[in-house]
Protein backbone atom coordinates (compact mmCIF):
# COMPACT_ATOMS: atom_id res chain seq x y z
CA UNK A 1 0.00 0.00 0.00
CA UNK A 2 1.18 3.52 -0.79
CA UNK A 3 1.39 6.53 1.48
CA UNK A 4 -1.60 8.75 2.16
CA UNK A 5 -2.18 11.68 -0.17
CA UNK A 6 -3.13 14.64 2.01
CA UNK A 7 -6.71 15.72 1.57
CA UNK A 8 -7.82 12.76 -0.54
CA UNK A 9 -10.97 11.08 0.69
CA UNK A 10 -12.37 9.43 -2.41
CA UNK A 11 -15.99 9.33 -3.44
CA UNK A 12 -16.52 5.71 -2.41
CA UNK A 13 -18.57 4.89 -5.41
CA UNK A 14 -20.45 1.65 -5.37
CA UNK A 15 -17.71 -0.91 -4.96
CA UNK A 16 -19.96 -3.66 -6.27
CA UNK A 17 -20.73 -7.13 -5.01
CA UNK A 18 -17.87 -8.85 -3.23
CA UNK A 19 -15.54 -10.72 -5.55
CA UNK A 20 -16.84 -9.14 -8.76
CA UNK A 21 -14.60 -6.09 -9.19
CA UNK A 22 -10.85 -6.78 -9.63
CA UNK A 23 -8.22 -4.68 -7.82
CA UNK A 24 -7.68 -1.14 -9.12
CA UNK A 25 -10.99 -1.11 -11.04
CA UNK A 26 -14.13 1.00 -10.55
CA UNK A 27 -17.67 0.33 -11.71
CA UNK A 28 -19.32 2.21 -14.54
CA UNK A 29 -22.83 2.11 -15.96
CA UNK A 30 -21.67 3.60 -19.25
CA UNK A 31 -19.88 1.77 -22.00
CA UNK A 32 -16.68 3.69 -22.71
CA UNK A 33 -14.96 3.27 -26.07
CA UNK A 34 -11.26 2.77 -26.60
CA UNK A 35 -9.48 2.13 -29.86
CA UNK A 36 -6.29 3.07 -31.59
CA UNK A 37 -7.64 4.40 -34.86
CA UNK A 38 -10.69 5.11 -36.99
CA UNK A 39 -13.64 2.75 -36.66
CA UNK A 40 -13.75 0.45 -39.71
CA UNK A 41 -17.10 -0.04 -41.45
CA UNK A 42 -17.03 -3.39 -43.22
CA UNK A 43 -20.03 -4.35 -45.33
CA UNK A 44 -21.67 -7.56 -44.21
CA UNK A 45 -21.54 -9.00 -47.73
CA UNK A 46 -17.76 -8.61 -47.62
CA UNK A 47 -17.36 -9.89 -44.08
CA UNK A 48 -15.95 -13.36 -43.40
CA UNK A 49 -14.59 -15.12 -40.35
CA UNK A 50 -11.56 -17.34 -40.91
CA UNK A 51 -9.69 -19.85 -38.77
CA UNK A 52 -6.17 -20.30 -40.13
CA UNK A 53 -3.36 -22.58 -39.07
CA UNK A 54 -5.34 -25.80 -38.67
CA UNK A 55 -5.18 -28.83 -40.99
CA UNK A 56 -7.60 -26.97 -43.25
CA UNK A 57 -8.69 -23.37 -43.32
CA UNK A 58 -12.23 -22.80 -42.05
CA UNK A 59 -14.19 -19.83 -43.29
CA UNK A 60 -17.72 -18.52 -42.82
CA UNK A 61 -19.56 -15.76 -44.61
CA UNK A 62 -21.76 -13.48 -42.48
CA UNK A 63 -24.87 -15.54 -43.29
CA UNK A 64 -23.10 -18.81 -42.58
CA UNK A 65 -21.70 -17.41 -39.35
CA UNK A 66 -25.11 -16.20 -38.22
CA UNK A 67 -26.56 -19.64 -38.96
CA UNK A 68 -24.18 -21.24 -36.42
CA UNK A 69 -25.61 -22.08 -32.99
CA UNK A 70 -25.52 -18.93 -30.88
CA UNK A 71 -25.49 -18.34 -27.16
CA UNK A 72 -26.72 -15.58 -24.87
CA UNK A 73 -24.17 -14.82 -22.20
CA UNK A 74 -24.16 -12.44 -19.24
CA UNK A 75 -20.65 -11.56 -18.10
CA UNK A 76 -18.62 -8.92 -16.25
CA UNK A 77 -16.03 -7.00 -18.29
CA UNK A 78 -12.90 -5.20 -17.10
CA UNK A 79 -10.99 -2.60 -19.11
CA UNK A 80 -7.31 -1.98 -18.42
CA UNK A 81 -8.15 1.75 -18.22
CA UNK A 82 -9.87 0.80 -14.94
CA UNK A 83 -13.57 0.64 -15.60
CA UNK A 84 -15.50 -2.52 -14.97
CA UNK A 85 -19.06 -3.18 -16.03
CA UNK A 86 -21.14 -5.96 -14.50
CA UNK A 87 -23.79 -8.19 -16.04
CA UNK A 88 -23.34 -7.22 -19.68
CA UNK A 89 -25.52 -9.21 -22.11
CA UNK A 90 -24.07 -10.51 -25.35
CA UNK A 91 -25.14 -12.75 -28.18
CA UNK A 92 -22.59 -14.68 -30.19
CA UNK A 93 -21.01 -17.90 -31.30
CA UNK A 94 -18.84 -19.83 -28.85
CA UNK A 95 -15.23 -20.19 -29.98
CA UNK A 96 -15.69 -23.90 -29.12
CA UNK A 97 -18.21 -24.06 -31.96
CA UNK A 98 -15.81 -22.34 -34.37
CA UNK A 99 -12.91 -24.65 -33.50
CA UNK A 100 -15.07 -27.75 -33.38
CA UNK A 101 -14.32 -29.00 -36.87
CA UNK A 102 -10.76 -27.67 -37.03
CA UNK A 103 -8.00 -30.21 -36.56
CA UNK A 104 -5.06 -28.58 -34.82
CA UNK A 105 -2.52 -28.85 -32.02
CA UNK A 106 -2.02 -25.13 -31.49
CA UNK A 107 -1.49 -23.73 -28.01
CA UNK A 108 -2.07 -20.06 -28.91
CA UNK A 109 -4.17 -17.95 -31.20
CA UNK A 110 -3.71 -14.51 -32.67
CA UNK A 111 -7.03 -12.80 -33.36
CA UNK A 112 -6.93 -10.53 -36.41
CA UNK A 113 -9.26 -7.68 -37.21
CA UNK A 114 -10.29 -5.00 -39.65
CA UNK A 115 -8.01 -2.04 -39.16
CA UNK A 116 -4.97 -4.26 -38.60
CA UNK A 117 -5.49 -4.80 -34.88
CA UNK A 118 -4.35 -8.14 -33.45
CA UNK A 119 -4.33 -9.72 -29.99
CA UNK A 120 -2.91 -12.97 -28.65
CA UNK A 121 -4.79 -15.40 -26.40
CA UNK A 122 -3.88 -18.94 -25.31
CA UNK A 123 -6.19 -21.56 -26.80
CA UNK A 124 -7.15 -22.76 -23.33
CA UNK A 125 -8.53 -19.28 -22.63
CA UNK A 126 -10.61 -19.36 -25.79
CA UNK A 127 -12.15 -22.81 -25.28
CA UNK A 128 -14.24 -24.55 -22.64
CA UNK A 129 -17.06 -21.98 -22.73
CA UNK A 130 -14.78 -19.04 -21.96
CA UNK A 131 -14.88 -17.05 -25.21
CA UNK A 132 -17.25 -16.02 -27.98
CA UNK A 133 -17.36 -14.11 -31.24
CA UNK A 134 -20.17 -11.71 -30.31
CA UNK A 135 -22.42 -9.89 -32.76
CA UNK A 136 -25.15 -8.73 -30.42
CA UNK A 137 -25.19 -6.54 -27.32
CA UNK A 138 -28.27 -6.12 -25.15
CA UNK A 139 -30.40 -7.73 -27.83
CA UNK A 140 -29.30 -5.31 -30.56
CA UNK A 141 -26.71 -5.64 -33.33
CA UNK A 142 -23.30 -4.65 -31.97
CA UNK A 143 -22.48 -0.98 -32.71
CA UNK A 144 -19.44 -0.38 -34.94
CA UNK A 145 -17.80 1.75 -32.25
CA UNK A 146 -18.10 -1.17 -29.85
CA UNK A 147 -16.64 -3.58 -32.38
CA UNK A 148 -19.52 -4.48 -34.68
CA UNK A 149 -20.33 -6.33 -36.76
CA UNK A 150 -18.53 -8.82 -34.51
CA UNK A 151 -15.92 -8.77 -31.79
CA UNK A 152 -14.12 -11.37 -29.77
CA UNK A 153 -15.43 -11.67 -26.21
CA UNK A 154 -12.99 -13.07 -23.64
CA UNK A 155 -14.45 -11.59 -20.48
CA UNK A 156 -12.06 -13.16 -17.97
CA UNK A 157 -9.12 -11.20 -19.43
CA UNK A 158 -8.73 -7.39 -19.70
CA UNK A 159 -11.10 -6.15 -22.36
CA UNK A 160 -8.46 -5.24 -24.97
CA UNK A 161 -8.23 -9.03 -25.51
CA UNK A 162 -11.86 -8.90 -26.66
CA UNK A 163 -10.73 -7.62 -30.05
CA UNK A 164 -13.14 -5.38 -31.93
CA UNK A 165 -13.98 -5.92 -35.62
CA UNK A 166 -12.55 -9.44 -35.42
CA UNK A 167 -12.22 -11.31 -38.71
CA UNK A 168 -10.49 -14.48 -37.68
CA UNK A 169 -8.12 -16.51 -35.59
CA UNK A 170 -4.64 -17.60 -36.56
CA UNK A 171 -3.69 -20.78 -34.68
CA UNK A 172 -0.07 -20.83 -33.50
CA UNK A 173 2.32 -23.16 -31.72
CA UNK A 174 4.03 -20.29 -29.92
CA UNK A 175 2.71 -17.17 -28.27
CA UNK A 176 3.10 -14.06 -30.40
CA UNK A 177 2.33 -10.59 -29.01
CA UNK A 178 -0.46 -8.67 -30.71
CA UNK A 179 -0.99 -4.92 -31.13
CA UNK A 180 -1.28 -3.62 -27.57
CA UNK A 181 0.99 -6.39 -26.33
CA UNK A 182 3.83 -4.95 -28.44
CA UNK A 183 2.89 -1.45 -27.25
CA UNK A 184 3.49 -1.86 -23.55
CA UNK A 185 0.56 -3.98 -22.40
CA UNK A 186 0.78 -7.36 -20.72
CA UNK A 187 1.09 -10.52 -22.79
CA UNK A 188 -1.72 -12.32 -20.90
CA UNK A 189 -3.81 -9.67 -19.11
CA UNK A 190 -5.47 -11.27 -16.08
CA UNK A 191 -7.43 -8.50 -14.28
CA UNK A 192 -7.45 -10.40 -10.97
CA UNK A 193 -3.63 -10.35 -10.95
CA UNK A 194 -3.55 -6.76 -12.33
CA UNK A 195 -1.50 -7.79 -15.35
CA UNK A 196 -1.84 -4.42 -17.04
CA UNK A 197 1.59 -3.63 -18.43
CA UNK A 198 4.91 -5.22 -19.35
CA UNK A 199 6.53 -6.51 -16.20
CA UNK A 200 3.31 -6.81 -14.13
CA UNK B 1 9.30 -0.18 -19.67
CA UNK B 2 6.63 0.82 -17.23
CA UNK B 3 7.84 1.33 -13.67
CA UNK B 4 6.22 0.13 -10.48
CA UNK B 5 4.57 2.77 -8.27
CA UNK B 6 6.86 5.73 -7.63
CA UNK B 7 6.52 8.51 -5.09
CA UNK B 8 5.85 11.84 -6.79
CA UNK B 9 5.85 15.29 -5.23
CA UNK B 10 3.86 18.16 -6.68
CA UNK B 11 6.41 20.94 -7.01
CA UNK B 12 4.16 23.41 -8.80
CA UNK B 13 0.52 23.73 -9.77
CA UNK B 14 -0.57 26.05 -12.54
CA UNK B 15 -4.11 27.03 -13.44
CA UNK B 16 -4.74 26.69 -17.16
CA UNK B 17 -8.50 27.35 -17.31
CA UNK B 18 -11.28 27.56 -14.70
CA UNK B 19 -11.56 23.75 -14.68
CA UNK B 20 -8.06 22.68 -15.63
CA UNK B 21 -4.74 22.67 -13.80
CA UNK B 22 -1.25 21.52 -14.67
CA UNK B 23 0.71 19.72 -11.98
CA UNK B 24 4.48 19.65 -12.25
CA UNK B 25 5.71 16.45 -10.63
CA UNK B 26 9.10 15.60 -9.25
CA UNK B 27 9.42 11.83 -9.61
CA UNK B 28 12.75 10.35 -8.50
CA UNK B 29 13.38 7.28 -10.66
CA UNK B 30 11.17 8.43 -13.55
CA UNK B 31 12.57 6.57 -16.59
CA UNK B 32 11.62 9.24 -19.14
CA UNK B 33 8.74 9.25 -21.60
CA UNK B 34 7.83 9.80 -25.23
CA UNK B 35 5.47 12.50 -26.45
CA UNK B 36 1.89 11.19 -26.30
CA UNK B 37 2.30 8.64 -23.52
CA UNK B 38 0.36 8.65 -20.26
CA UNK B 39 0.93 7.73 -16.66
CA UNK B 40 -1.18 6.20 -13.92
CA UNK B 41 -1.93 8.08 -10.73
CA UNK B 42 -2.79 6.35 -7.45
CA UNK B 43 -4.24 8.19 -4.48
CA UNK B 44 -4.57 6.68 -1.01
CA UNK B 45 -6.95 8.01 1.65
CA UNK B 46 -6.21 7.85 5.36
CA UNK B 47 -8.21 4.66 5.85
CA UNK B 48 -6.33 2.92 3.03
CA UNK B 49 -8.98 3.41 0.34
CA UNK B 50 -7.30 3.83 -3.05
CA UNK B 51 -8.28 5.12 -6.47
CA UNK B 52 -6.29 4.96 -9.71
CA UNK B 53 -6.69 6.78 -13.02
CA UNK B 54 -4.64 7.44 -16.16
CA UNK B 55 -3.56 10.92 -17.33
CA UNK B 56 -1.72 12.03 -20.43
CA UNK B 57 1.72 13.53 -19.94
CA UNK B 58 1.89 17.14 -21.07
CA UNK B 59 5.62 17.81 -20.98
CA UNK B 60 8.21 17.06 -23.64
CA UNK B 61 10.48 14.02 -23.39
CA UNK B 62 13.51 14.72 -21.23
CA UNK B 63 11.50 16.86 -18.83
CA UNK B 64 9.68 16.04 -15.63
CA UNK B 65 6.30 14.42 -16.26
CA UNK B 66 3.73 17.23 -15.98
CA UNK B 67 0.08 16.28 -16.09
CA UNK B 68 -2.77 18.58 -17.05
CA UNK B 69 -6.06 17.56 -15.49
CA UNK B 70 -9.62 18.68 -16.15
CA UNK B 71 -12.08 18.41 -13.29
CA UNK B 72 -14.92 16.07 -14.22
CA UNK B 73 -18.33 16.61 -12.61
CA UNK B 74 -18.65 13.01 -11.56
CA UNK B 75 -14.94 12.53 -11.00
CA UNK B 76 -13.20 10.96 -8.05
CA UNK B 77 -9.53 11.61 -8.76
CA UNK B 78 -9.75 14.63 -11.09
CA UNK B 79 -11.38 17.00 -8.51
CA UNK B 80 -8.53 16.25 -6.12
CA UNK B 81 -5.87 16.93 -8.76
CA UNK B 82 -7.63 19.93 -10.29
CA UNK B 83 -8.64 21.61 -7.00
CA UNK B 84 -7.32 20.14 -3.76
CA UNK B 85 -3.70 19.20 -4.37
CA UNK B 86 -1.08 21.82 -3.54
CA UNK B 87 2.70 22.06 -3.85
CA UNK B 88 4.45 19.70 -1.47
CA UNK B 89 1.67 17.08 -1.58
CA UNK B 90 2.62 13.59 -2.60
CA UNK B 91 0.89 11.12 -4.89
CA UNK B 92 2.02 7.90 -6.54
CA UNK B 93 2.58 7.46 -10.25
CA UNK B 94 3.71 4.71 -12.59
CA UNK B 95 4.59 4.86 -16.23
CA UNK B 96 5.15 5.79 -18.91
CA UNK B 97 2.37 3.82 -20.61
CA UNK B 98 1.45 3.33 -24.25
CA UNK B 99 3.61 2.90 -27.32
CA UNK B 100 1.16 3.65 -30.13
CA UNK B 101 -0.16 7.18 -29.66
CA UNK B 102 3.34 8.68 -29.73
CA UNK B 103 5.19 11.01 -32.06
CA UNK B 104 8.79 12.10 -32.47
CA UNK B 105 10.52 14.22 -35.14
CA UNK B 106 11.90 11.01 -36.67
CA UNK B 107 8.32 10.00 -37.52
CA UNK B 108 8.09 13.00 -39.83
CA UNK B 109 4.98 14.67 -41.13
CA UNK B 110 3.26 16.77 -42.13
CA UNK B 111 1.61 16.47 -38.77
CA UNK B 112 -2.05 17.10 -38.01
CA UNK B 113 -3.05 17.33 -34.36
CA UNK B 114 -6.78 17.51 -33.62
CA UNK B 115 -7.98 17.99 -30.06
CA UNK B 116 -11.31 18.31 -28.31
CA UNK B 117 -10.94 20.13 -24.97
CA UNK B 118 -8.39 18.50 -22.67
CA UNK B 119 -7.60 16.05 -25.48
CA UNK B 120 -4.96 18.64 -26.33
CA UNK B 121 -2.73 17.40 -23.49
CA UNK B 122 -0.83 14.55 -25.24
CA UNK B 123 -0.75 16.64 -28.43
CA UNK B 124 0.87 19.48 -26.48
CA UNK B 125 3.62 17.07 -25.47
CA UNK B 126 4.19 16.48 -29.19
CA UNK B 127 4.16 20.20 -30.00
CA UNK B 128 6.59 20.91 -27.16
CA UNK B 129 8.81 18.04 -28.24
CA UNK B 130 8.82 19.33 -31.79
CA UNK B 131 9.82 22.82 -30.67
CA UNK B 132 12.42 21.66 -28.15
CA UNK B 133 14.12 19.40 -30.70
CA UNK B 134 14.24 22.13 -33.37
CA UNK B 135 12.10 20.09 -35.75
CA UNK B 136 10.67 21.88 -38.76
CA UNK B 137 8.01 19.24 -39.52
CA UNK B 138 5.01 21.21 -40.82
CA UNK B 139 2.40 20.94 -38.09
CA UNK B 140 -1.18 22.09 -37.69
CA UNK B 141 -3.01 21.86 -34.40
CA UNK B 142 -6.77 22.20 -34.47
CA UNK B 143 -8.21 22.78 -31.00
CA UNK B 144 -11.91 22.72 -30.28
CA UNK B 145 -12.88 24.42 -27.01
CA UNK B 146 -16.20 25.56 -25.59
CA UNK B 147 -15.10 29.14 -24.98
CA UNK B 148 -11.89 31.17 -25.26
CA UNK B 149 -11.44 30.85 -21.47
CA UNK B 150 -11.59 27.07 -21.86
CA UNK B 151 -8.86 26.94 -24.52
CA UNK B 152 -6.06 25.12 -22.71
CA UNK B 153 -2.47 26.34 -23.34
CA UNK B 154 -3.70 29.17 -25.58
CA UNK B 155 -0.84 31.56 -24.70
CA UNK B 156 1.86 28.95 -25.15
CA UNK B 157 0.28 27.82 -28.42
CA UNK B 158 0.41 31.42 -29.63
CA UNK B 159 4.10 31.56 -28.66
CA UNK B 160 4.80 28.33 -30.56
CA UNK B 161 3.07 29.77 -33.62
CA UNK B 162 5.15 32.94 -33.33
CA UNK B 163 8.40 31.01 -33.70
CA UNK B 164 7.78 30.88 -37.43
CA UNK B 165 9.07 27.33 -37.72
CA UNK B 166 6.07 25.79 -39.45
CA UNK B 167 3.71 25.37 -36.50
CA UNK B 168 0.15 26.59 -36.96
CA UNK B 169 -2.78 26.65 -34.54
CA UNK B 170 -6.45 26.85 -35.49
CA UNK B 171 -9.02 27.37 -32.74
CA UNK B 172 -12.70 26.70 -32.94
CA UNK B 173 -14.98 27.86 -30.12
CA UNK B 174 -18.17 25.85 -30.01
CA UNK B 175 -20.25 27.55 -27.32
CA UNK B 176 -19.33 31.18 -26.95
CA UNK B 177 -16.96 33.48 -28.79
CA UNK B 178 -15.31 36.72 -27.65
CA UNK B 179 -16.39 39.99 -29.29
CA UNK B 180 -14.81 40.34 -32.67
CA UNK B 181 -13.93 36.62 -32.97
CA UNK B 182 -13.17 35.87 -36.59
CA UNK B 183 -12.19 32.21 -36.18
CA UNK B 184 -14.29 29.09 -36.38
CA UNK B 185 -17.32 29.01 -34.11
CA UNK B 186 -18.73 25.52 -34.48
CA UNK B 187 -17.98 21.88 -33.80
CA UNK B 188 -15.38 20.23 -35.99
CA UNK B 189 -17.36 18.99 -38.97
CA UNK B 190 -16.30 17.58 -42.32
CA UNK B 191 -16.20 21.00 -43.97
CA UNK B 192 -14.02 22.47 -41.24
CA UNK B 193 -11.70 19.47 -41.43
CA UNK B 194 -11.41 19.84 -45.19
CA UNK B 195 -10.37 23.47 -44.72
CA UNK B 196 -7.86 22.87 -41.94
CA UNK B 197 -6.39 19.42 -42.53
CA UNK B 198 -3.44 18.82 -44.82
CA UNK B 199 -4.63 17.44 -48.14
CA UNK B 200 -4.66 13.65 -48.13
CA UNK B 201 -2.01 13.40 -50.85
CA UNK B 202 0.48 15.10 -48.52
CA UNK B 203 0.70 11.79 -46.63
CA UNK B 204 0.05 13.45 -43.29
CA UNK B 205 0.09 11.72 -39.93
CA UNK B 206 -2.89 12.58 -37.77
CA UNK B 207 -3.33 12.33 -34.01
CA UNK B 208 -6.83 12.82 -32.69
CA UNK B 209 -7.66 13.05 -28.99
CA UNK B 210 -10.85 14.02 -27.22
CA UNK B 211 -14.19 12.63 -26.09
CA UNK B 212 -15.40 9.53 -27.90
CA UNK B 213 -17.98 11.23 -30.11
CA UNK B 214 -15.39 13.83 -31.16
CA UNK B 215 -12.77 11.20 -31.98
CA UNK B 216 -15.31 9.08 -33.86
CA UNK B 217 -16.45 11.91 -36.10
CA UNK B 218 -13.01 13.45 -36.69
CA UNK B 219 -11.26 10.18 -37.46
CA UNK B 220 -14.05 9.15 -39.78
CA UNK B 221 -13.93 12.57 -41.44
CA UNK B 222 -10.19 12.24 -42.05
CA UNK B 223 -10.61 8.79 -43.61
CA UNK B 224 -13.36 10.24 -45.83
CA UNK B 225 -10.90 12.94 -46.91
CA UNK B 226 -8.54 10.18 -48.03
CA UNK B 227 -6.28 9.83 -44.99
CA UNK B 228 -4.78 6.37 -44.64
CA UNK B 229 -6.54 4.76 -41.62
CA UNK B 230 -3.19 3.44 -40.35
CA UNK B 231 -1.88 7.00 -40.11
CA UNK B 232 -4.81 8.28 -38.07
CA UNK B 233 -4.03 7.53 -34.44
CA UNK B 234 -6.68 8.09 -31.83
CA UNK B 235 -6.92 8.38 -28.10
CA UNK B 236 -10.16 8.89 -26.23
CA UNK B 237 -11.13 9.98 -22.81
CA UNK B 238 -14.34 10.67 -20.99
CA UNK B 239 -15.96 8.14 -18.72
CA UNK B 240 -12.57 6.47 -18.31
CA UNK B 241 -10.95 9.65 -17.04
CA UNK B 242 -12.72 9.83 -13.67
Amino acid sequence: MGFVSRGFHGRRRDEGPEGRVPPGQYLTDGFPVLSAGPTPHTRLDEWTFTVEGGAEQARWTWDEFRALPSEDVTVDIHCVTRWSKLDTDWQGVSVDTLLDGVEHEAAYALAFCDGGYTTNVPIEDLTGGKAWVAYGYDGEPLDPEHGGPARLLVPHLYFWKSAKWVRGLQLLDDDEPGFWETNGYHLYGDPWREQRYWGD
Amino acid sequence: MTTGWLAAEAVEVRRETPRVRTIVLDVPGWPGHRAGQHLDVRLTAEDGYQAQRSYSIASAPGERPDITVEELDDGEVSPYLAEELRPGDRIEVRGPIGGWFVWGPEDGGPLLLVAGGSGVVPLMAMARHRAASGSAVPTRLLLSSRTWEDAIYRDELADLTGRGDGFEVVHTLTREQPDGWSGYARRVDDELLREVAWPAHAGARAYVCGPTSFVESVSRGLVDLGYEPGKVKTERFGPTGG
